[in-house]
Protein backbone atom coordinates (compact mmCIF):
# COMPACT_ATOMS: atom_id res chain seq x y z
CA UNK A 1 0.00 0.00 0.00
CA UNK A 2 1.86 2.87 -1.16
CA UNK A 3 -0.07 6.34 -0.35
CA UNK A 4 -3.39 5.85 1.81
CA UNK A 5 -5.47 8.14 1.54
CA UNK A 6 -7.34 8.68 4.69
CA UNK A 7 -11.38 8.58 5.14
CA UNK A 8 -13.02 12.11 6.48
CA UNK A 9 -13.10 11.76 9.92
CA UNK A 10 -17.10 10.94 11.47
CA UNK A 11 -18.65 13.99 12.91
CA UNK A 12 -19.58 12.63 16.60
CA UNK A 13 -22.09 15.26 16.86
CA UNK A 14 -24.15 14.33 13.67
CA UNK A 15 -23.97 10.54 15.10
CA UNK A 16 -26.06 9.89 18.00
CA UNK A 17 -24.09 9.27 21.59
CA UNK A 18 -23.10 6.52 23.27
CA UNK A 19 -25.37 7.26 26.01
CA UNK A 20 -29.08 8.62 25.25
CA UNK A 21 -30.92 8.13 28.58
CA UNK A 22 -34.31 8.34 26.65
CA UNK A 23 -32.94 5.13 24.82
CA UNK A 24 -32.72 3.11 28.26
CA UNK A 25 -30.94 -0.12 26.82
CA UNK A 26 -27.83 2.40 25.66
CA UNK A 27 -27.06 3.31 29.45
CA UNK A 28 -25.58 0.23 30.28
CA UNK A 29 -23.63 -0.69 26.78
CA UNK A 30 -22.05 2.84 26.45
CA UNK A 31 -18.96 3.51 27.04
CA UNK A 32 -17.92 5.66 29.97
CA UNK A 33 -14.11 6.70 28.39
CA UNK A 34 -13.53 8.70 25.64
CA UNK A 35 -12.82 6.50 21.95
CA UNK A 36 -8.92 6.95 21.04
CA UNK A 37 -8.46 8.82 17.85
CA UNK A 38 -6.30 7.15 15.70
CA UNK A 39 -4.95 8.42 12.32
CA UNK A 40 -5.78 5.73 9.10
CA UNK A 41 -3.56 2.64 8.55
CA UNK A 42 -3.79 0.25 6.19
CA UNK A 43 -6.28 -1.64 9.08
CA UNK A 44 -9.05 0.78 8.78
CA UNK A 45 -8.74 2.32 4.92
CA UNK A 46 -8.99 -1.49 3.62
CA UNK A 47 -12.45 -3.48 4.06
CA UNK A 48 -13.88 -6.85 2.93
CA UNK A 49 -14.90 -7.12 -0.93
CA UNK A 50 -17.82 -9.18 -2.04
CA UNK A 51 -19.05 -9.85 -5.34
CA UNK A 52 -21.73 -11.02 -7.44
CA UNK A 53 -20.76 -14.82 -6.50
CA UNK A 54 -21.61 -13.79 -2.82
CA UNK A 55 -25.26 -13.78 -3.37
CA UNK A 56 -27.82 -14.66 -5.77
CA UNK A 57 -30.21 -12.33 -8.47
CA UNK A 58 -33.52 -12.65 -6.07
CA UNK A 59 -31.96 -11.43 -2.67
CA UNK A 60 -33.23 -8.53 -2.93
CA UNK A 61 -36.51 -9.20 -3.73
CA UNK A 62 -38.40 -9.80 -0.31
CA UNK A 63 -41.84 -10.02 -2.13
CA UNK A 64 -40.34 -13.63 -3.39
CA UNK A 65 -37.77 -14.57 -1.63
CA UNK A 66 -39.18 -16.82 1.14
CA UNK A 67 -42.31 -16.46 -0.26
CA UNK A 68 -44.29 -20.28 -1.20
CA UNK A 69 -44.31 -20.35 -4.92
CA UNK A 70 -47.26 -18.47 -6.48
CA UNK A 71 -48.13 -16.26 -3.12
CA UNK A 72 -46.85 -12.68 -1.53
CA UNK A 73 -46.74 -11.93 1.54
CA UNK A 74 -49.05 -9.58 3.14
CA UNK A 75 -49.20 -5.76 3.02
CA UNK A 76 -48.35 -2.91 0.92
CA UNK A 77 -46.13 -3.48 -1.87
CA UNK A 78 -42.96 -1.38 -1.71
CA UNK A 79 -39.61 -0.86 -3.84
CA UNK A 80 -36.49 0.79 -1.92
CA UNK A 81 -34.33 2.20 -4.33
CA UNK A 82 -31.79 4.87 -3.95
CA UNK A 83 -27.63 5.09 -4.17
CA UNK A 84 -24.96 4.57 -1.85
CA UNK A 85 -22.78 7.78 -1.95
CA UNK A 86 -20.21 9.55 -0.03
CA UNK A 87 -19.14 12.90 1.33
CA UNK A 88 -17.70 13.62 -2.07
CA UNK A 89 -21.30 12.88 -3.75
CA UNK A 90 -19.29 9.82 -5.50
CA UNK A 91 -21.03 7.15 -5.84
CA UNK A 92 -20.20 4.13 -4.15
CA UNK A 93 -20.31 0.93 -6.63
CA UNK A 94 -20.19 -2.71 -5.97
CA UNK A 95 -20.81 -2.61 -2.09
CA UNK A 96 -22.85 -4.81 -0.39
CA UNK A 97 -26.27 -3.65 1.17
CA UNK A 98 -27.98 -5.54 3.49
CA UNK A 99 -31.75 -5.16 5.00
CA UNK A 100 -34.31 -6.60 7.46
CA UNK A 101 -37.19 -5.28 8.62
CA UNK A 102 -40.59 -6.46 10.47
CA UNK A 103 -43.31 -7.71 8.45
CA UNK A 104 -46.67 -5.19 7.53
CA UNK A 105 -47.85 -6.70 10.82
CA UNK A 106 -45.00 -5.37 12.50
CA UNK A 107 -43.73 -8.59 13.78
CA UNK A 108 -39.88 -9.40 13.14
CA UNK A 109 -39.75 -13.63 11.76
CA UNK A 110 -37.09 -14.07 15.08
CA UNK A 111 -37.07 -16.61 17.79
CA UNK A 112 -36.68 -14.08 19.99
CA UNK A 113 -39.47 -11.92 18.99
CA UNK A 114 -42.75 -12.25 21.20
CA UNK A 115 -44.76 -9.45 19.39
CA UNK A 116 -48.71 -10.99 19.40
CA UNK A 117 -48.84 -9.36 15.66
CA UNK A 118 -48.24 -12.93 13.53
CA UNK A 119 -45.45 -13.84 11.45
CA UNK A 120 -45.94 -14.08 7.84
CA UNK A 121 -45.54 -17.89 6.36
CA UNK A 122 -44.65 -16.05 3.22
CA UNK A 123 -42.17 -13.11 4.49
CA UNK A 124 -38.81 -13.73 5.74
CA UNK A 125 -37.45 -9.98 6.05
CA UNK A 126 -34.12 -9.78 4.73
CA UNK A 127 -32.30 -9.26 1.47
CA UNK A 128 -29.02 -8.10 0.20
CA UNK A 129 -27.51 -6.75 -2.98
CA UNK A 130 -24.69 -5.25 -4.65
CA UNK A 131 -24.58 -1.63 -5.99
CA UNK A 132 -23.59 -1.14 -9.60
CA UNK A 133 -21.31 1.16 -10.80
CA UNK A 134 -23.14 3.80 -10.17
CA UNK A 135 -23.47 3.46 -6.58
CA UNK A 136 -27.78 2.15 -7.03
CA UNK A 137 -29.15 -0.29 -5.18
CA UNK A 138 -33.04 -1.82 -5.30
CA UNK A 139 -35.16 -3.62 -3.37
CA UNK A 140 -38.98 -4.85 -3.88
CA UNK A 141 -40.53 -5.69 -0.19
CA UNK A 142 -43.85 -4.45 1.49
CA UNK A 143 -43.72 -1.37 4.27
CA UNK A 144 -43.18 -2.52 7.27
CA UNK A 145 -45.29 -2.50 10.22
CA UNK A 146 -45.00 -0.07 13.41
CA UNK A 147 -44.61 -2.37 16.64
CA UNK A 148 -44.24 -2.02 20.21
CA UNK A 149 -41.05 -2.20 22.39
CA UNK A 150 -40.13 -1.93 25.40
CA UNK A 151 -38.58 0.98 26.54
CA UNK A 152 -41.19 2.80 28.49
CA UNK A 153 -44.23 1.33 28.80
CA UNK A 154 -45.53 2.70 25.34
CA UNK A 155 -43.26 3.09 23.29
CA UNK A 156 -43.84 2.36 19.70
CA UNK A 157 -40.85 2.46 16.47
CA UNK A 158 -42.10 4.17 13.85
CA UNK A 159 -42.17 1.91 10.79
CA UNK A 160 -38.49 1.24 9.60
CA UNK A 161 -35.87 -1.23 7.62
CA UNK A 162 -32.61 -1.45 8.60
CA UNK A 163 -29.91 -0.95 6.37
CA UNK A 164 -26.29 -2.56 6.70
CA UNK A 165 -23.10 -0.54 4.08
CA UNK A 166 -20.20 -1.89 4.00
CA UNK A 167 -18.84 1.08 1.60
CA UNK A 168 -14.72 0.17 0.29
CA UNK A 169 -13.05 0.27 3.85
CA UNK A 170 -13.61 -0.87 7.30
CA UNK A 171 -13.39 2.94 8.50
CA UNK A 172 -17.11 3.37 6.33
CA UNK A 173 -19.55 0.31 7.95
CA UNK A 174 -22.35 1.79 8.83
CA UNK A 175 -26.14 0.52 9.97
CA UNK A 176 -28.85 2.90 9.83
CA UNK A 177 -32.38 2.77 10.24
CA UNK A 178 -34.54 4.13 7.41
CA UNK A 179 -38.26 5.85 8.05
CA UNK A 180 -41.24 6.84 5.47
CA UNK A 181 -42.42 10.09 4.80
CA UNK A 182 -45.19 11.42 6.99
CA UNK A 183 -45.18 9.07 9.87
CA UNK A 184 -46.34 10.16 13.04
CA UNK A 185 -44.16 8.16 15.17
CA UNK A 186 -40.89 9.44 14.19
CA UNK A 187 -40.60 12.56 16.36
CA UNK A 188 -41.68 10.12 19.37
CA UNK A 189 -39.43 7.74 19.20
CA UNK A 190 -36.54 7.87 21.70
CA UNK A 191 -34.36 5.64 19.48
CA UNK A 192 -34.91 7.73 16.41
CA UNK A 193 -34.53 10.88 19.46
CA UNK A 194 -30.75 9.73 20.01
CA UNK A 195 -29.67 11.78 16.91
CA UNK A 196 -29.42 15.45 18.07
CA UNK A 197 -29.34 17.45 14.79
CA UNK A 198 -33.01 17.41 12.92
CA UNK A 199 -31.60 17.64 9.92
CA UNK A 200 -29.21 14.31 10.03
CA UNK A 201 -32.97 12.52 11.22
CA UNK A 202 -34.25 13.98 8.24
CA UNK A 203 -31.62 12.53 6.57
CA UNK A 204 -33.00 8.90 7.63
CA UNK A 205 -36.72 9.49 6.16
CA UNK A 206 -37.13 8.14 2.35
CA UNK A 207 -39.46 10.77 0.96
CA UNK A 208 -42.51 8.57 -1.45
CA UNK A 209 -41.36 8.56 -5.23
CA UNK A 210 -44.42 8.05 -7.15
CA UNK A 211 -42.59 8.29 -10.27
CA UNK A 212 -40.00 4.90 -9.49
CA UNK A 213 -43.68 3.47 -8.50
CA UNK A 214 -44.57 0.36 -10.51
CA UNK A 215 -48.25 1.57 -11.51
CA UNK A 216 -51.05 -1.15 -10.51
CA UNK A 217 -48.36 -2.50 -8.77
CA UNK A 218 -45.84 -1.07 -6.32
CA UNK A 219 -45.09 2.29 -4.50
CA UNK A 220 -41.83 3.22 -3.71
CA UNK A 221 -39.49 5.22 -1.63
CA UNK A 222 -36.32 6.80 -2.29
CA UNK A 223 -33.51 6.45 0.10
CA UNK A 224 -29.54 7.41 -0.54
CA UNK A 225 -27.12 6.46 1.80
CA UNK A 226 -24.35 8.71 2.16
CA UNK A 227 -21.05 7.01 4.02
CA UNK A 228 -17.83 8.66 5.03
CA UNK A 229 -15.63 10.60 2.19
CA UNK A 230 -12.08 10.04 1.28
CA UNK A 231 -9.66 12.43 1.08
CA UNK A 232 -8.18 13.15 -2.70
CA UNK A 233 -4.78 14.87 -2.27
CA UNK A 234 -1.97 13.06 -0.86
CA UNK A 235 0.48 15.34 0.53
CA UNK A 236 2.35 13.46 3.32
CA UNK A 237 2.92 15.48 6.57
CA UNK A 238 6.04 12.90 6.60
CA UNK A 239 7.87 11.15 4.32
CA UNK A 240 7.51 7.35 4.66
CA UNK A 241 10.46 6.43 6.88
CA UNK A 242 11.18 9.01 9.18
CA UNK B 1 -20.04 35.02 2.86
CA UNK B 2 -17.37 32.93 1.65
CA UNK B 3 -18.44 30.03 -0.96
CA UNK B 4 -20.54 26.83 0.00
CA UNK B 5 -18.68 24.08 0.99
CA UNK B 6 -21.14 21.39 -0.28
CA UNK B 7 -20.01 18.35 1.06
CA UNK B 8 -22.81 15.47 2.11
CA UNK B 9 -23.07 14.59 5.36
CA UNK B 10 -22.22 10.83 6.82
CA UNK B 11 -25.76 9.46 7.18
CA UNK B 12 -26.12 9.08 10.90
CA UNK B 13 -25.85 5.66 12.50
CA UNK B 14 -28.66 3.99 14.49
CA UNK B 15 -28.57 1.35 16.58
CA UNK B 16 -28.65 -2.75 14.69
CA UNK B 17 -31.36 -3.46 17.22
CA UNK B 18 -32.14 -6.77 18.64
CA UNK B 19 -33.29 -8.63 15.50
CA UNK B 20 -29.79 -7.82 13.38
CA UNK B 21 -29.44 -11.80 13.45
CA UNK B 22 -31.90 -11.54 11.17
CA UNK B 23 -30.73 -9.21 8.28
CA UNK B 24 -26.94 -10.38 8.64
CA UNK B 25 -27.12 -14.00 10.20
CA UNK B 26 -30.64 -15.71 9.68
CA UNK B 27 -29.54 -18.61 10.16
CA UNK B 28 -29.16 -17.75 13.77
CA UNK B 29 -32.28 -16.08 14.05
CA UNK B 30 -33.86 -19.68 13.37
CA UNK B 31 -34.56 -19.77 9.75
CA UNK B 32 -32.79 -20.49 6.52
CA UNK B 33 -33.17 -18.17 3.58
CA UNK B 34 -29.81 -17.85 1.63
CA UNK B 35 -28.27 -20.35 -0.29
CA UNK B 36 -24.98 -18.53 1.05
CA UNK B 37 -24.38 -16.84 4.30
CA UNK B 38 -21.53 -14.67 4.64
CA UNK B 39 -18.81 -14.30 6.93
CA UNK B 40 -18.89 -17.62 9.08
CA UNK B 41 -15.07 -18.77 6.98
CA UNK B 42 -12.52 -15.61 7.52
CA UNK B 43 -9.50 -17.38 6.42
CA UNK B 44 -10.43 -19.95 3.31
CA UNK B 45 -8.71 -23.60 3.22
CA UNK B 46 -5.40 -22.87 1.72
CA UNK B 47 -3.98 -19.30 3.85
CA UNK B 48 -0.57 -20.17 5.46
CA UNK B 49 0.05 -19.46 9.23
CA UNK B 50 -1.30 -20.81 12.48
CA UNK B 51 -4.59 -21.89 12.68
CA UNK B 52 -6.22 -20.24 15.86
CA UNK B 53 -9.68 -19.91 17.29
CA UNK B 54 -10.65 -16.77 19.31
CA UNK B 55 -13.42 -17.24 21.88
CA UNK B 56 -14.90 -14.31 24.38
CA UNK B 57 -18.00 -12.64 25.89
CA UNK B 58 -19.27 -9.10 25.54
CA UNK B 59 -20.45 -7.18 29.07
CA UNK B 60 -22.06 -4.68 29.89
CA UNK B 61 -21.60 -2.26 32.66
CA UNK B 62 -23.18 -4.49 35.10
CA UNK B 63 -20.61 -6.89 34.38
CA UNK B 64 -23.35 -9.33 32.70
CA UNK B 65 -23.07 -10.80 28.96
CA UNK B 66 -24.64 -9.07 26.16
CA UNK B 67 -26.83 -12.09 24.39
CA UNK B 68 -27.40 -9.85 21.30
CA UNK B 69 -24.17 -8.55 19.96
CA UNK B 70 -22.94 -9.26 16.01
CA UNK B 71 -19.26 -8.90 15.53
CA UNK B 72 -17.16 -8.48 12.62
CA UNK B 73 -13.82 -9.01 12.34
CA UNK B 74 -11.64 -7.67 9.38
CA UNK B 75 -7.58 -9.18 9.51
CA UNK B 76 -4.62 -9.49 7.12
CA UNK B 77 -3.01 -12.61 6.41
CA UNK B 78 0.04 -14.40 7.63
CA UNK B 79 1.99 -11.98 5.78
CA UNK B 80 0.21 -9.21 6.92
CA UNK B 81 -1.56 -8.86 3.76
CA UNK B 82 -5.66 -7.57 3.46
CA UNK B 83 -7.79 -9.15 0.74
CA UNK B 84 -8.12 -5.89 -0.33
CA UNK B 85 -7.26 -4.56 -4.18
CA UNK B 86 -5.59 -1.26 -2.46
CA UNK B 87 -3.31 -3.56 -0.60
CA UNK B 88 -0.18 -4.57 -2.98
CA UNK B 89 0.30 -8.17 -2.71
CA UNK B 90 -1.88 -10.32 -2.96
CA UNK B 91 -3.64 -13.25 -0.36
CA UNK B 92 -4.24 -16.74 -0.83
CA UNK B 93 -7.10 -17.84 -2.58
CA UNK B 94 -10.12 -18.18 -0.83
CA UNK B 95 -8.62 -15.72 2.23
CA UNK B 96 -11.15 -13.08 2.53
CA UNK B 97 -10.29 -12.01 6.04
CA UNK B 98 -13.86 -10.76 7.22
CA UNK B 99 -15.85 -12.47 9.21
CA UNK B 100 -19.20 -12.49 11.32
CA UNK B 101 -20.30 -14.06 14.11
CA UNK B 102 -22.94 -13.32 16.99
CA UNK B 103 -23.20 -14.43 20.55
CA UNK B 104 -24.71 -17.36 22.30
CA UNK B 105 -28.48 -16.37 22.79
CA UNK B 106 -28.10 -17.86 26.45
CA UNK B 107 -24.78 -17.78 27.50
CA UNK B 108 -23.27 -14.75 25.50
CA UNK B 109 -20.07 -16.47 24.36
CA UNK B 110 -19.06 -15.80 20.88
CA UNK B 111 -16.29 -17.57 18.57
CA UNK B 112 -14.43 -17.77 15.32
CA UNK B 113 -11.68 -19.73 13.68
CA UNK B 114 -9.24 -18.13 11.42
CA UNK B 115 -5.67 -17.71 11.50
CA UNK B 116 -3.33 -15.83 13.12
CA UNK B 117 -2.33 -12.34 11.74
CA UNK B 118 1.05 -11.14 10.48
CA UNK B 119 2.54 -7.48 11.44
CA UNK B 120 1.25 -5.11 8.99
CA UNK B 121 2.92 -1.55 8.01
CA UNK B 122 1.41 1.10 9.52
CA UNK B 123 1.99 5.20 9.81
CA UNK B 124 5.83 6.71 8.76
CA UNK B 125 6.96 3.17 8.07
CA UNK B 126 6.12 2.07 11.42
CA UNK B 127 5.18 -2.22 11.89
CA UNK B 128 1.97 -2.35 13.78
CA UNK B 129 2.04 -5.60 16.12
CA UNK B 130 -0.69 -8.67 14.81
CA UNK B 131 -3.88 -7.82 15.45
CA UNK B 132 -7.47 -8.47 14.34
CA UNK B 133 -9.27 -5.02 14.00
CA UNK B 134 -13.28 -5.39 15.64
CA UNK B 135 -16.59 -4.26 14.74
CA UNK B 136 -19.38 -4.54 17.64
CA UNK B 137 -23.00 -4.08 16.96
CA UNK B 138 -26.22 -4.29 19.55
CA UNK B 139 -29.10 -3.20 20.44
CA UNK B 140 -28.46 -0.56 22.88
CA UNK B 141 -25.70 0.57 21.02
CA UNK B 142 -25.92 3.72 19.11
CA UNK B 143 -22.65 3.58 16.59
CA UNK B 144 -20.86 0.28 16.26
CA UNK B 145 -17.73 0.60 18.63
CA UNK B 146 -14.64 -0.74 16.74
CA UNK B 147 -11.36 -1.93 18.59
CA UNK B 148 -8.39 -4.18 18.24
CA UNK B 149 -7.79 -7.84 19.14
CA UNK B 150 -3.79 -7.92 20.15
CA UNK B 151 -2.08 -11.15 21.25
CA UNK B 152 -0.66 -12.49 24.90
CA UNK B 153 2.40 -13.77 22.70
CA UNK B 154 3.46 -10.46 20.87
CA UNK B 155 4.45 -8.76 24.35
CA UNK B 156 7.63 -7.31 22.21
CA UNK B 157 6.00 -5.86 18.82
CA UNK B 158 2.81 -5.20 21.38
CA UNK B 159 5.30 -2.81 23.48
CA UNK B 160 5.74 -0.73 20.20
CA UNK B 161 2.83 -0.75 18.19
CA UNK B 162 2.18 2.93 17.36
CA UNK B 163 -1.79 2.44 17.90
CA UNK B 164 -1.00 0.79 21.43
CA UNK B 165 1.00 3.68 22.09
CA UNK B 166 -1.80 5.77 21.33
CA UNK B 167 -3.83 4.89 24.65
CA UNK B 168 -1.89 7.34 27.88
CA UNK B 169 -2.73 4.96 30.31
CA UNK B 170 -0.90 1.87 30.26
CA UNK B 171 -3.14 -0.29 32.55
CA UNK B 172 -5.80 0.44 29.86
CA UNK B 173 -3.92 -1.34 26.61
CA UNK B 174 -4.22 -4.68 28.09
CA UNK B 175 -8.08 -4.38 27.22
CA UNK B 176 -6.71 -5.20 23.74
CA UNK B 177 -4.84 -8.10 24.62
CA UNK B 178 -6.44 -11.58 23.73
CA UNK B 179 -5.05 -14.24 26.60
CA UNK B 180 -3.42 -17.16 24.52
CA UNK B 181 -4.03 -21.18 25.88
CA UNK B 182 -4.66 -24.43 24.22
CA UNK B 183 -7.18 -26.70 24.76
CA UNK B 184 -7.53 -30.44 22.72
CA UNK B 185 -4.18 -29.43 20.79
CA UNK B 186 -5.70 -26.58 19.05
CA UNK B 187 -4.67 -22.56 19.86
CA UNK B 188 -7.43 -20.48 21.45
CA UNK B 189 -7.26 -16.97 22.52
CA UNK B 190 -9.60 -15.64 24.93
CA UNK B 191 -10.94 -11.69 24.27
CA UNK B 192 -13.52 -10.26 26.56
CA UNK B 193 -14.72 -6.82 25.47
CA UNK B 194 -16.23 -4.99 28.61
CA UNK B 195 -18.49 -2.20 27.48
CA UNK B 196 -18.58 -0.24 30.36
CA UNK B 197 -17.01 -0.02 33.88
CA UNK B 198 -14.08 -1.18 35.41
CA UNK B 199 -11.71 -2.85 32.84
CA UNK B 200 -13.42 -1.23 30.02
CA UNK B 201 -12.46 -1.80 26.54
CA UNK B 202 -10.56 0.59 24.84
CA UNK B 203 -12.56 1.22 21.70
CA UNK B 204 -10.93 3.81 18.64
CA UNK B 205 -12.54 6.41 16.66
CA UNK B 206 -11.13 5.55 13.47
Amino acid sequence: MSKPAEYYQRDREWHPPALAQGYKTSVARSPRYSLISLEQTASEITGPVFGHEDIVPGDNDLLTNYAQPGESPIGERIILHGRVLDENARPVPNTLVEIWQANAGGRYRHKKDMYLAPVDPNFGGCGRTLTDGDGYYCFRTVKPGAYPWRNWVNNWRPAHIHISVFGASFSQRLITQMYFEGDPLIAKCPIVQTIPDPAAVEQLIAPLDLNASVPLDALAYKFDIVLRGRRSTLFENRPEGN
Amino acid sequence: MPQRIDYLKETASQTAGPFVHIGLSPGAAGFDIYERELGWDIAGPTAGGERIRVEGVVVDGTGSPVKDVLLEAWQANAQGVYAHPEHDREVEEGFRGWGRVITDFDTGEWGFDTVKPGPVMGRNGRVMAPHINLWIVARGINVGLNTRLYFSDEAEANATDPVMGLIEWEVRRQTLVAERAERDGKVVYRFDIRLQGEGETVFFDI
